[in-house]
């Protein structure tokens, strides 16, 4: 953990990188080119990239369009007028007939800052995975995110890619790594509580297991980059074999990561779970890292929640 | 140009779209009956399809903007051939691929689903668009409600196809003057649409959708235009079912069987008339 990146901007290079790999992809925008850094890809392709304007919803009707010719669009705004602005045309246009589009949504979570709540998407997950047929990856740093974007291509299907703005440390910067859609990763072994995480929690996750290995806890942590589908597998043996599960996401703990897991543990392995995000409220300006602190997003609260997870084991 | 076969093809588009509806119980006669001029002349004389390939990627495409008003579309697709014609009664029923709106996973010759209102159109301008990338000759066209228009994607869509030059789009905009809470002047007037549409940077033109000349015409003036071509079309809601025309009533409304024969009997009038 050394460098830091934001997704946002390992998107946008990843873009470019596969833009030279795969022809038939192209990128739409709404006016936030410089943001989401999709501009990166419209200085190396400016035929393929077409800014539609601050007209999400036209956005993503011009990306159904696109790809029933068989191209690859990726369209991109924030996370906000992405899966929320637009969501009736995403579940409409793009899910039900499933069409081959990646919506490539950044500025997600509270980590956008400054902007504050009205630009802080606390709700993208939830709205996204209840969509049939769609794929909802959230990566937890610059590494996962160029092999996400890469993934979603080579899907075929409509996919929801959730990057942030905030820099993160690198942490999959290993030589065996490897992205597999719909396939949990277990960063660390542990067994008296696991700590299922994504996104920008999951390096906060593995330094609470530090700290509660300080404390004699073997904590497991697992990366759920793949929220739909999800990896039920390796989190109901999780439940099994720790029985208590602490979830982490930068999002609303309604209908999100922590619901997702609720949902596959209280059908197939009932164990404790508790639920950490965003509370039922929204956002406020800041910077990222004074909202992350006072959100509650540090390693230290993790641990504690851990910790309470375990003590709730009957 | 034969005027009496696409007569009688409109005709029979018709007579199949109420009966898709009195079979379902359910459905839109009204717009359906308004648009079989255009479908008529769309996939009989102007576009380049082939319904023993429907996916061909050089096919001129077309979307049905208004997805309501599928009972035409259907009717038009299979009188093209795209799929058996005894189909069309199972329109609306569970076991049948012709769902209440259209369904490109399951609808051969359908190119876009749709149904909720002012999406078609982006989607039509993505695969004009799309042609534009890949230099393909091929046209999209797309019909587009009076009252649908009320929905502001429209005018996204509208922005962006003059934005970009999409000079192989041609949107029929179907102005029947009436929506399901009454005449569209009354709910929410987005008239002038001539004005509107040539304010947002396309060529337009104004025609009667019913006259199969006008309508050659308006075809042809898109493509020699350098701009998306808008062609607003004055039609009769209901058109050719005496009871049904101009009447709010049969926006969404099916015919008993009472209704169905008299629309039946009406429309079999106007077939002996084009025969004579």
């Amino acid at each position: 953990m050394s460098e830091k990146i934001a997704t946002r901007e390992a998107y946008g290079l990843a873009l470019s990188e596969f833009g030279a790999k795969y022809k038939n992809l192209v990128v739409l925008d709404a006016d936030l080119a410089a943001a989401t850094k999709t501009g990166t890809f419209k200085k190396a392709f400016p035929d393929r990239f077409f800014d539609c304007g601050i007209a999400e919803a036209n956005m993503i009707g011009v990306a159904a369009g696109l790809a029933s010719t068989g191209l690859i669009p990726f369209a991109s705004s924030f996370a906000m007028f992405a899966a929320g602005r637009a969501f009736e045309q995403i579940r409409n246009s793009v899910g039900y007939p499933h069409l081959n589009v990646k919506i490539g949504a950044t500025h997600a979570g509270i980590s956008v800052g400054e902007d504050g709540a009205t630009h802080q998407c606390n709700e993208d997950i939830a709205l996204m995975r209840t969509i049939p047929g769609m794929t909802v990856i959230n990566p937890s740093d610059a590494v996962e995110a160029r092999a996400a974007v890469e993934a979603a291509i080579l899907h075929e299907g409509p996919c929801y890619l959730r990057f942030g703005r905030f820099a993160v440390p690198v942490i999959n910067d290993k030589e065996n790594y490897k992205f597999e859609l719909g396939k949990g990763v277990v960063l660390r072994e542990g067994n008296d509580v696991s700590i299922v995480a994504t996104g920008l929690t999951v390096h906060l996750a593995l330094e609470a297991a530090d700290i509660l290995s300080g404390r004699n806890i073997s904590a497991r942590v697992i990366n759920i980059h793949t929220i739909k589908p999800l990896d039920k597998e390796l989190i109901v043996k999780a439940a099994a074999e720790t029985g208590a599960i602490l979830t982490a996401e930068e999002h609303s703990i309604i209908g999100g990561l922590g619901s997702a897991v609720c949902e596959a543990v209280c059908e197939e392995k009932p164990v404790p779970v508790l639920r950490f995000g965003m509370n039922d409220e929204f956002g406020r300006s800041g910077s990222a890292a004074k909202l992350l602190e006072m959100y509650g997003f540090t390693a230290q609260n993790l641990a504690s929640l851990a910790e309470k997870a375990m003590s709730l084991k009957k | 140009m034969d005027k009496k076969k696409l007569s009688l093809i409109a005709l029979n588009i018709r007579k199949n779209a109420v009966a898709e509806v009195h079979a379902a119980k359910s459905g839109h006669p009204g717009g359906s009956l308004g648009i079989a001029d255009i479908l008529a002349y769309l996939y009989f004389e102007e576009m380049h399809v082939d319904p023993d390939n429907p996916k061909w990627d050089d096919r001129d495409r077309f979307v049905l903007s208004k997805g309501h008003a599928c009972p035409a579309y259907y009717a038009a697709l299979a009188e093209k051939g795209y799929f058996d014609k005894e189909l069309l009664i199972t329109f609306r029923k569970p076991d049948s691929i012709l769902q209440g709106h259209p369904d490109m996973k399951h609808i051969p010759g359908v190119d876009m689903s749709t149904g909720s209102l002012g999406q078609g159109i982006s989607a039509a301008c993505g695969m004009a668009l799309s042609g534009k990338i890949r230099n393909k000759n091929y046209r999209v066209y797309a019909i587009v409600g009076d009252g649908e228009s009320e929905e502001g994607q429209v005018w996204e869509a509208a922005m962006m196809a003059a934005h970009y030059k999409l000079s192989n789009l041609c949107v029929f905009v179907d102005s029947n003057g009436l929506q399901i809470d009454g005449p569209v002047s009354e709910v929410m007037n987005p008239q002038p649409l001539d004005d509107k549409f040539k304010a947002f940077g396309w060529n337009v033109c104004v025609i009667d959708g019913h006259d199969f000349d006008q309508i050659a015409q308006a075809c042809k003036n898109a493509r020699n235009s350098d701009k998306p071509t808008a062609v607003i079309c004055k039609t009769v809601k209901g058109k050719g079912v005496s009871f049904m025309e101009n009447a709010v009533a049969w926006h969404g409304t099916a015919p008993n069987d009472e209704q169905y024969e008299t629309a039946i009997s009406d429309l079999e009038k106007i077939e002996k008339e084009i025969n004579a």
